[in-house]
């Protein structure tokens, strides 16, 4: 339990964190006080924009991208989705399965998801509307899209429908005016220190937000502080009972072999070896409790991993319980240390024992 | 009666300077409850080096008592106990511990040997803690569980030996630093005949080897064996 409250107070801080760095963005720019698709807002003037950026040298890659809805129509079906307005050539938002990358305005590529449901394959046509108005029964901005690929989007959940076209046409589509964006992606030149460039954007350009990893991080920390208090109380929790179930156990050993420790004492074995044996007699049994609990630490993360990520709308690549060596000897070292603490007590007692009144009571039993 | 009642064994060639052992007017209470037990009161004894003396006497009479104070794992309330001339009364819980390690032998009526240890490690058990090079230790070990018989039983656990042998391993582990004095508190008391009969042969070939003995005893035979007998009585020597 330990084990797993370690990895859930650090996992899904490590695992937002790797996921965000996945495709090496490093700064997310966002319209002025929102996060990345918290609203409908969008950023005007993206050629100004990438323009502006691109006076910094420590910019490397800037990739738009423009988020709206779908219906997506195929045959007698209609399925509601996502969509993505990317530039092809510095997206990050998804991985290629299978198939070509829309190379054109007329192509799409979408998720398993949004595949099955439509019951399409890689070359069919879709008919893709940006609205649809249920009064009149219309759809508007429709387009035909040949599906060029199946891909993965890498911050969509499991059960969300997505695809992606370029930018341009998913402006079409939606008659907007051009030269708008949810969102820009950045990636800095390698050696840059990222919080520079991220306090150089917001002077440059007020009118977005710019969001580092490192700010990124701090706001689901905060956003997730329940879960590590959560994770704290229980783990702190574990380790204290795990803690008095050592101490006992080795209080009644000590107890048990009062007569062997007296005598050892009486042979001229000192204290300090007394203490010294018991103390690692309870490192030994707290390791051996580390060890079996290693395994079935990992096994119920698995299991409540698997549960905890099927919550709707959390991206697929989350894990609540990330598993990392460092978690592991942080659980590994809090034993030994209370292993430690637990043959304390013990080893005092054992170590204080009168001999004489020990043998004496050792020969009456 | 006299607090003076000294009790001297091996009474030939044995003068104060060869005395090993001197206890002297030697008293231990001991706090029972709210009642104050006299476990020994005036006690003088002493022993001289290559003696072998039996403590006998009732339960209760002071026994394990005064072999707990020669051994140094008990101090008295009153009166000195020298050890080899040296005053053991008042020693720090860190002296004592060395004096032992290095000048007594302890066996005891139940053995003790360490369970997860082979014999062979038992006997070199003390020998580590007086940092013996390991080498050293082991040789030793060996040979002393040779010369109590067991030269061919030194890789076998406690749980895989006889209660005799056993005992023949715990004295092999008294003997193990050489110590000037081999105590043992009713080292037959849990053998059988004919296993206690090679224990009490064992300890008169150490105690014609050199070996100071002092033992305390129910068992008639062990008593017998021994050179000298110290009757106790109500914490008193009453003869010797």
């Amino acid at each position: 339990m330990l084990l797993d409250m370690v990895m859930l107070a650090t996992g899904m801080r490590e695992s937002f964190r790797e996921l965000l760095l996945s495709r090496g963005f490093e700064i997310r720019l966002a319209p002025k006080g929102t996060l990345p698709f918290d609203t409908d807002a969008t950023i005007p003037g993206v050629r100004a924009i990438i323009a502006t950026l691109r006076t910094n040298p420590d910019i490397r890659e800037i990739s738009p991208v423009l988020g709206a809805s779908i219906h997506a129509l195929a045959g007698n079906r209609d399925v509601s989705g996502s969509v993505l307005g990317i530039d092809p050539r510095v997206q990050g938002d998804y991985e290629l399965l299978s198939g070509n990358d829309v190379a054109g305005p007329n192509f799409i590529v979408a998720n398993d998801h949004l595949l099955s449901q439509l019951g399409a394959h890689v070359g069919d046509t879709l008919t893709v509307a940006i609205g649809y108005d249920p009064q009149t029964r219309t759809y508007s901005g429709q387009r035909k899209l040949i599906v060029t690929g199946r891909v993965k989007f890498i911050y969509g959940a499991n059960d969300q429908s997505s695809a992606a076209v370029r930018r341009e046409t998913l402006e079409a589509m939606g008659g907007q005016t051009r030269d708008r964006a949810s969102l820009f992606m950045i990636r800095v030149r390698k050696g840059a220190d990222a919080e520079n460039v991220r306090d150089w954007i917001e002077k440059q350009i007020p009118n977005v937000t710019a969001i580092s990893i490192a700010t990124a991080i701090k706001q689901v920390d905060e956003r997730l502080s329940y879960f590590r208090q959560l994770a704290l109380i229980l783990g702190a929790v574990s380790l204290f009972v795990g803690f008095l179930l050592v101490t006992t156990l080795v209080t009644v050993s000590v107890n048990e072999r009062a007569g062997e420790i007296a005598v050892m004492r009486a042979i001229g074995v000192s204290r300090s070896h007394v203490v010294e044996q018991i103390v690692i007699e309870g490192v030994a049994i707290s390791l051996a409790g580390a060890v079996l609990g290693l395994a079935l630490g990992l096994v119920t993360a698995r299991y409540l991993n698997t549960i905890l990520s099927a919550f709707p709308g959390l991206p697929m690549a989350i894990d609540f319980f990330l598993f990392q060596p460092r978690a592991a000897w942080s659980a590994l070292g809090l034993l030994i240390a209370s292993g430690i603490g637990a043959g304390v007590y013990p080893a005092w007692r054992a170590a204080s024992l009168p001999i004489a009144e020990s043998l004496r009571r050792e020969a009456i039993a | 009666m006299s607090a003076e009642v000294v009790t001297r064994v091996n009474l030939v060639g044995g003068d104060a300077q060869t005395a090993i052992v001197s206890l002297r007017d030697v008293r231990r209470d001991y706090a029972l409850g709210a009642e104050r037990v006299h476990a020994l009161q005036g006690v003088s004894v002493d022993v001289d080096r290559g003696d072998y003396v039996a403590i006998v006497g009732p339960s209760g009479s002071g026994k394990s008592t005064l072999l707990n104070l020669i051994g140094v794992i008990d101090q008295p309330t009153s009166g000195t106990v020298a050890i080899a001339g040296r005053r053991v009364d008042a020693m720090s819980d860190r002296e004592s511990t060395q004096f032992r390690l290095r000048n007594i032998g302890f066996v005891f009526q139940r053995f003790y040997l360490l369970p997860i240890l082979s014999a062979l490690e038992n006997v070199a058990l003390p020998m580590a803690e007086a940092k013996v090079a390991k080498g050293a230790r082991i040789e030793r070990a060996a040979e002393l569980l040779k010369y109590v018989g067991l030269g061919n039983r030194q890789r076998h656990r406690p749980s895989e030996l006889s209660g005799g042998e056993q005992q023949r391993v715990a004295i092999a582990r008294a003997l193990a630093n050489g110590p000037m004095l081999l105590l043992a508190d009713e080292p037959t008391g849990e053998l059988d005949a004919k296993t206690g009969t090679e224990i009490i042969a064992l300890f008169q070939r150490l105690n014609a080897d050199g070996t100071t003995i002092v033992v305390v005893t129910h068992d008639e035979d062990l008593a017998s064996a021994a050179r000298r007998k110290v009757h106790m009585r109500d914490g008193r020597v009453v003869e010797s």
